[in-house]
């Protein structure tokens, strides 16, 4: 899967996201909408570029959440 | 006019308890207040003459043949305009009536044609049948002058005109005023001169918008509907569903064996009440076109020819090829699309088919790219992935929001019911780039018109919210009665922050603040405020979050949960509601529920005898990105035509070259099918029984009207691939898939074929505690228990201008064609409207050199196309639109992969763009033509017009 599209897609969710005050709450949302709604090749995906770049461009709230996924 | 008649009571039916009794010839009857003495003769078997009265229309009482004695009363009133007291005795047959209908009829047939034995209308005449009743004889007025040579006006290409056989009953221009809203008819000159027009040109160059309900409301031949002149009188009916939009109107299927001769609205159909668009009402004639393909095909590479084979053959290989590609690249490799165009039992065994015998969750359906952020956005906020009302709830509304919906071009039979309600006093408002026909049209006119630059719904919502909530305009008790209070008082936080003001938010909307002061206070303060959304809502970055604004906006205003409120999405295709609810969306199976329940999937597990994974698959997006990756070999389309309705054409032609299977199954050689290597013919509507969903949860049947011109209906093709993957479904008619679903769906249950057939429709969500259905959701508490408001931040989309590409391109729909055209162009409805254009403001046009009509290039960031332009100040400086029915126009050539953040469902409405004068098709218009020109040679011989 195209590392770059996914980038944009899981920021775009963390922006969604980020309007909510509980930072701790903000990260689960992300975390789990990724959890219920990408394809476990996509999960990934976008795991392999977090391991791959350190997260590179992603939000921070975006790689916190994968973090998360990481568990 | 029914040609196989149904009950006319003369007038319209009253609501409210029957506590007026009266006698009609001695016979007693009792009817609701209100109701008129022609409707309770009716009603107690009496039918008194009548021409210009139908129950369809309020009473005009001008024909004067349906005069009454009234004891008591002097003279004879009309019955159709005279209401019932307590106590009235009628009479309507004596002397002096006869006397005097057989003067009023003598004076009519003096002006008409004696021509009944070769009429169209013959046997089914409404004049000829009262002529029989009132016992006229004779016709002393001989010589005079007559309309009898009046020319007839057959522009029209579905129906024809004829003024000799005209009466001037005005059935037809009450129909166009009163039912459609249209007001194109109207009655020219006084007198003997008086003449029906349609503004004195012809039909076809007229205001008319083809309804049909002149013609339907016509008593003689005057108006007839061309294929009833050229195959005469129906012998039998069906009642089924258009298959067209999401209003979902009942039709009745009128026949000559299997031969349909007219589509005519049913009086009884929920959504309806005997409406109909140019759609449904006449352009059905695809489901015989000559380029219907019947056959089953396959071959091995998209370059090869196909060859026809027997559907055993062409199942065969399809599932062999299912079965290869999974061994060699690993079991979610493949998956499969189901359509909303098909039934709700279709869809239901499509995804059956890849949960259980492909065994992966990779399915989708095409509310992907419409309305899955309306699935979200409604499932988090009310708790049902589904609008809250039915259409007939906004006879009660008081202030009707519209955003980002055109109503009359997309959902025209739910928009003349809505402009029957504004022409009553409701107040309108329209939030809209484009000035839709509702924002002023005959009698209507929005108290309000937002024209917002797309891509800003969200900051419309929030500040319309801002407002609300800031001037104290908020329902507090509802709120505090209903939904969650910590997220409330979150969320009031939020919005009630200065950003969110109109004033703050005009720069980025283009909206004047004041304009949305005065729209939130007019939403807020009326008694029932509904809010209408569409596509304009739903496709773009922030589809989702434009939805769960909506819903807060209803919630903090107390507007949901009774008649005359909610939130209404208007599905675009007729089963987008159904194919959503069968389990279509990768993540969820039927009734929303989502994969990752254990229990859920051991409901299923039980029922049909296999492991259903607990991931959530593909979206159809998704599905194109990891064919172009190579991860995914195998598609099944039914229904649907990727290749033209989803964005950016270009990638998706990549990812649908890159497949070592498509399978496609469909009524014609789609543009998704010249990537095919199995093409599976597929069955019209009028093939198959079934049920569709429509917008407001309502179940419609679909009957089978003759026998599939492939020898098998859809479901009957997806059985026996599944057959073929070793997983035979068993099933002998389409209601037993019903019973199933009913089984698995505790908001189906207990829907039946019985049922529906005994109760015409039904509105799910059916339990034991609403078994005839729910019309109104979330009435005494939401679905989801208490309603939850959401964070909505307005998110500008990174689709932004700039000097290269300075102007906005937003797409959209128009009356005549429907979704990607595959059936109104094999239609006459092109007379309408026979290519895509793009309009374009004056200033813009001028700018830019651009005359009306001229041949223009639209370039975006991901492509380029040549079409025409139409200069017109329908659409804001600064914005472009056009529409996508026509594949060569390339609109989605130039669309984007943008998505919804929640549900990748397409940014179709913002693609920024540049638009400059053409003398030649684009480079991709060149390959389309060389490429449609290669698939239609490989097509069998004889087949090569397809």
């Amino acid at each position: 899967m195209d590392a770059r599209k996914l980038v944009k897609m899981a920021n775009d969710i963390a922006r969604f996201f980020e309007a909510e005050p509980d930072r701790a709450a903000a990260v689960a949302g992300v975390a789990g909408h990724l959890q219920r709604f990408w394809e476990p090749r996509m999960r990934k995906a976008l795991l392999a570029h977090v391991e791959a770049t350190g997260g590179a461009d992603l939000r921070p709230l975006t790689l916190d959440a994968v973090q998360a996924l990481r568990g | 006019m029914y040609s196989v008649k149904e009950p006319d009571h003369g007038t319209p039916a009253r609501q409210g308890e029957a506590t007026v009794t009266v006698t009609i010839d001695g016979h007693a009857v009792t009817v609701p207040p209100g109701t008129s003495v022609m409707r309770a003769a009716s009603l107690a078997g009496v039918q008194v003459p009548k021409l210009c009265a139908t129950d369809t229309l309020e009473a005009f009482g001008s024909c004067r043949l349906c005069l009454v004695e009234i004891e008591g009363r002097r003279g004879y009133p009309a019955s159709c305009t005279t209401t019932v007291a307590p106590g009235m005795k009628v009479r309507t047959q004596t002397p002096k009536l006869a006397q005097l209908r057989r003067g009023v009829m003598e004076l009519y047939i003096s002006d008409h044609p004696l021509d009944c034995l070769t009429c169209t209308a013959n046997g089914n005449c409404e004049l000829q049948e009262q002529a029989g009743v009132v016992g006229l004889r004779e016709v002393r007025y001989q010589g005079g002058a007559t309309h009898t040579d009046a020319a007839k006006d057959t522009s029209n290409p579905y129906f024809v005109f004829d003024p000799a056989k005209c009466i001037v009953c005005s059935r037809c221009v009450r129909a166009c005023e009163d039912l459609q809203g249209t007001f194109a008819l109207t009655v020219l000159g006084r007198g003997f001169d008086s003449v029906i027009s349609p503004g004195k040109t012809a039909f076809l160059s007229s205001e008319c918008v083809s309804c049909g309900a002149c013609v339907q409301a016509c008593p003689t031949a005057t108006l007839t509907e061309k294929s009833l002149v050229a195959h005469g009188q129906p012998d039998h009916v069906v009642k089924t569903t258009c298959a067209y939009c999401g209003v979902g109107c009942s039709f009745r299927a009128e026949l000559k064996g299997d031969q349909v001769v007219r589509m005519v609205p049913d009086k009884d159909g929920g959504a309806n009440h005997g409406h109909s668009c140019v759609k449904g009402r006449f352009a059905w004639g695809y489901a015989t076109h000559a380029d219907r393909i019947t056959t089953p095909m396959i071959r091995r590479s998209i370059h090869d020819p196909w060859q026809v084979v027997t559907w055993d053959e062409a199942i065969a290989h399809a599932a062999a090829e299912i079965r290869r590609i999974q061994a060699t690249y690993g079991r979610d490799a493949v998956g499969g699309i189901t359509s909303s165009r098909c039934t709700n039992e279709e869809t239901y065994l499509v995804q059956k088919l890849v949960r259980a015998a492909f065994g992966t969750n990779n399915v989708d359906t095409c509310a992907r790219v419409c309305h899955s952020p309306t699935g979200y956005g409604l499932k988090q906020t009310l708790g049902e992935s589904a609008g809250t009302q039915d259409f007939d709830s906004v006879d009660d509304a008081d202030c009707v929001v519209v955003i980002g919906a055109n109503p009359t071009d997309a959902h025209p039979v739910f928009a003349s019911h809505l402009k029957q309600r504004l022409r009553q006093g409701a107040k309108l408002i329209v939030i809209d780039p484009r000035v839709i026909d509702l924002v002023r049209g005959p009698h209507v006119e929005a108290a309000y018109h937002l024209q917002l630059r797309p891509g800003t719904n969200v900051a419309v919502i929030n500040a319309l919210a801002h407002v609300i909530v800031t001037e104290g305009l908020a329902k507090e008790d509802f709120v505090r009665a209903r939904c969650e209070g910590p997220a409330y008082e979150t969320w009031k936080a939020f919005i009630s922050d200065p950003r969110h003001a109109p004033e703050a938010m005009e720069a980025h909307t283009g909206v004047p603040a004041a304009a949305i002061r005065g729209a939130a206070r007019l939403y807020a303060s009326v008694p029932n405020g509904a809010i209408y959304y569409g596509l304009g809502v739903t496709e773009h970055s922030q589809g989702s979050t434009m939805v769960m604004g909506i819903a807060n906006l209803a919630m903090v205003t107390g507007n949901l949960g009774r008649r005359g409120v909610g939130v209404n999405p208007l599905r675009g295709q007729n089963n987008v509601q159904g194919s959503c609810d069968m389990g279509s969306f990768p993540h969820e199976l039927p009734g929303y529920r989502h994969v990752s329940d254990p229990a859920v999937r051991a409901l299923f597990d039980a029922a049909w005898g296999v492991t259903v994974q607990p991931e959530p698959g593909l979206r159809i997006p998704n599905m194109f990105d990891a064919a172009v990756d190579g991860s995914f070999k195998a598609l099944y389309v039914q229904g649907e035509d990727v290749a033209q309705s989803d964005p950016d054409t270009q990638h998706v032609a990549r990812a649908l070259e890159s497949l070592e299977c498509l399978i496609v199954q469909d009524l014609f050689l789609n543009e998704t099918a010249k990537y095919a290597h199995v093409f599976l013919p597929g069955a019209s509507f009028l093939e198959k029984d079934g049920t569709f969903t429509n917008a407001e949860r309502r179940i419609n049947r679909v009957r089978k009207v003759m026998e599939p011109k492939a020898g098998k209906a859809d479901w009957e093709a997806t059985c026996a691939l599944a057959a073929a993957l070793g997983y035979p479904m068993h099933y002998d008619h389409p209601s037993q898939i019903m019973d199933e679903i009913a089984r698995l769906t505790p908001t189906f249950t207990g829907v039946s074929y019985a049922k529906l057939d005994r109760l015409g429709s039904l509105q799910w969500p059916c339990n034991d505690a609403a078994p005839d259905g729910t019309p109104t959701m979330h009435v005494d508490r939401f679905v989801r228990g208490q309603g939850r408001f959401m964070l909505t931040e307005y998110v500008p989309t990174d689709e932004r201008t700039t000097r290269k590409f300075p102007l906005l391109l937003t797409t959209g729909r128009i009356l005549t064609q429907y979704n990607v055209g595959a059936q109104t162009r094999r239609t006459d409805n092109v007379a309408w409207h026979a290519e895509d254009r793009l309009e374009i403001h004056p200033a813009d046009a001028e700018l830019r050199g651009i005359a009306d009509g001229a041949t223009v290039e639209l370039e975006s960031r991901v492509g380029k196309t040549v079409l025409r332009a139409h200069v017109t100040e329908r659409i804001q400086p600064g914005v472009v639109y056009t529409t996508f029915h026509h594949p060569g126009s390339g609109a989605n050539v130039v669309t984007t992969d943008n998505s919804d953040w929640a549900t990748n469902c397409p940014e179709y409405k913002v693609t920024a763009v540049q638009v400059r004068p053409a003398t030649q098709p684009s480079e991709w218009q060149a390959r389309f033509h060389a490429q449609a020109a290669e698939q239609l040679g490989l097509l069998p011989r004889g087949r090569e017009e397809a």
